[in-house]
């Protein structure tokens, strides 16, 4: 596989449970503990520098681990500083959007950081254009597929998202600046689909492009 | 050593202790407080904050001690100088300090052994590392909601290096607030010592130079208000000091 630069180099967030299949499929779970309720602001986590790589990567699983989820998803990317916007100034701040495979190790729990599971190298293949929202158009109307080999493995519209673009923004940009550069991810499914070590991964979607990746195994001892 | 870095006229320096609670430029001139703006001593990568890494802490919370170290992650946003100010938002009715030995990587690797991880330490801060508990949620908690606010993990004053801190597992941590005593303790009482953290982290990452690790906090916390004046210091790395504004204040334009 051709490498290639990853579109962006800022910093790089993301949030679970922005989509109802995910909640839906969570469920009753969601009411009792660990969580004792549904969320209510945006779920956020951190997907630091070192996991951020072109397509064309190959990326090293932790010691002792054989399957990654990848979690489908697309990257606002900013052009403005965006802090303490309304939702109505979101759009105006935002430089384009991205196509990204956001990795983790297989976790069924939520409640505590991920940051194994997340943050490591490579865990973060994103695409080599940013594309603007004028192209992009209606976000409804993009599905993002993921192949694992060739073959498709999952299809994820984004008509379902939570929180739209413009929400999650005003939300997320009331308390944490998000700086022109960055990245705010619009969310992943919950168990989305795995791929083995030693598989080619690619996730695309109409008019983003595509982020094509190879899986390898962790070397070493866990 | 001691660096600092500072905001003074138009440019970005790096400086020493000077004479008289001044700091000294490269070129030795030295300029007093008041004159500049403290910046973070280090530019800084990914900051790693720890949860629950003093055993008091742990009970204090009313958590089992964890068994693997609970690690969260901070944004550039969060991070804070010298004499800043953080924010208390109005609705908050629980907003407390936790004084921190900030550890400053200087030196690349990946999966470092816990003999060598020493060799990767630069040197050490204080850190704040401030939460507002009315924003815990059960989901990746600490929620970044709580912990990755804007200007509310102040760092600083001084990066001391390595060489300076004879045994960073027996350092004494303390906070004031308005002067007064409220948080002491002791680094000696981490349950997952520097070392260990190294180990742990890179075990899946690769650590870089200004990559920080907010090391955990011990008992003693308490509920701060707009207006309070707070000072985390730990023995031989510095004293740290903020102020807490509410709403009007942080969001006044000048």
């Amino acid at each position: 596989m051709e490498a290639h630069k990853p579109a962006v180099s800022g910093a790089v967030y993301g949030v679970i449970l922005n989509d109802r299949d995910s909640l839906q499929r969570m469920g009753a779970a969601l009411a009792d503990a660990p969580y004792k309720g549904v969320p209510k602001a945006p779920v956020l986590y951190i997907k630091p520098a070192g996991t951020v790589v072109g397509s064309g990567a190959v990326v090293s699983l932790p010691a002792g681990e054989s399957a990654v989820e990848v979690g489908a998803t697309l990257g606002i990317v900013f052009g403005q500083g965006a802090a303490r916007l309304a939702p109505e100034a979101v759009p105006a701040a935002i430089a384009g959007y991205v196509v990204v495979a956001d990795l983790s190790l297989p976790h069924v729990s939520y409640y505590r950081p991920a940051i194994r599971e997340k943050c490591f190298d490579g865990a973060c293949p994103v695409g080599s254009r940013v594309v603007p929202g004028a192209e992009v158009g209606d976000l409804a109307s993009i599905t993002l597929r993921t192949y694992v080999d060739g073959s498709l493995v999952q299809t994820r519209s984004l008509a379902d998202l939570v929180r739209d673009v413009p929400t999650l923004v005003a939300d997320v940009s009331g308390f944490m600046t998000l700086r022109r550069g960055d990245t705010l991810l619009v969310g992943v499914t919950w168990q989305a689909a795995q791929a083995r070590a030693g598989s080619r991964v690619r996730v695309e979607a109409d008019r983003l492009g595509a982020v094509e990746f190879e899986i390898a195994a962790g070397e070493g001892a866990a | 050593m001691k660096f600092g870095r500072i905001a003074w006229q138009g440019a970005i320096h790096e400086v020493t202790p000077g004479s008289d609670a001044k700091v000294r430029l490269a070129d030795g001139r030295e300029i007093a407080e008041g004159q500049f703006t403290w910046l973070p001593p280090v530019e800084v990568g990914t900051v790693f904050a720890l949860g629950l890494n003093y055993a008091d802490h742990a009970k204090e919370l009313a958590f089992k001690a964890p068994e693997t170290p609970l690690v969260f992650l901070k944004g550039p946003n969060a991070i804070t100088g010298h004499k800043a100010f953080s924010r208390r938002p109005s609705d908050a009715t629980y907003m407390h300090y936790e004084c921190e030995l900030a550890v400053v990587i200087g030196k690349t690797g990946y999966r470092i052994a816990r003999e060598d991880a020493m060799e990767h330490v630069a040197g050490y801060s204080v850190a704040n590392d401030y939460a507002i508990r009315d924003y815990l949620e059960n989901y990746y908690r600490p929620n970044l909601r709580v912990k990755n606010r804007d200007a509310c993990t102040p760092l600083g004053p001084w990066l001391v290096t390595r060489d300076e801190i004879a045994n960073p597992m027996k350092l004494a941590l303390s906070t004031r607030v308005n002067g007064k005593t409220t948080q002491q303790g002791t680094t000696a009482d981490m349950i997952f010592d520097i070392p260990t953290l190294i180990a742990y982290l890179s075990s899946f990452m690769t650590l870089n130079p200004g990559d920080v690790i907010l090391t955990g906090t011990p008992e003693g916390l308490a509920d701060v208000k707009a207006g309070d004046v707070v000072e985390t210091e730990i023995e031989g790395v510095g004293c740290l000091i903020n102020t807490i504004v509410d709403d009007q204040t942080w969001s006044a334009t000048a």
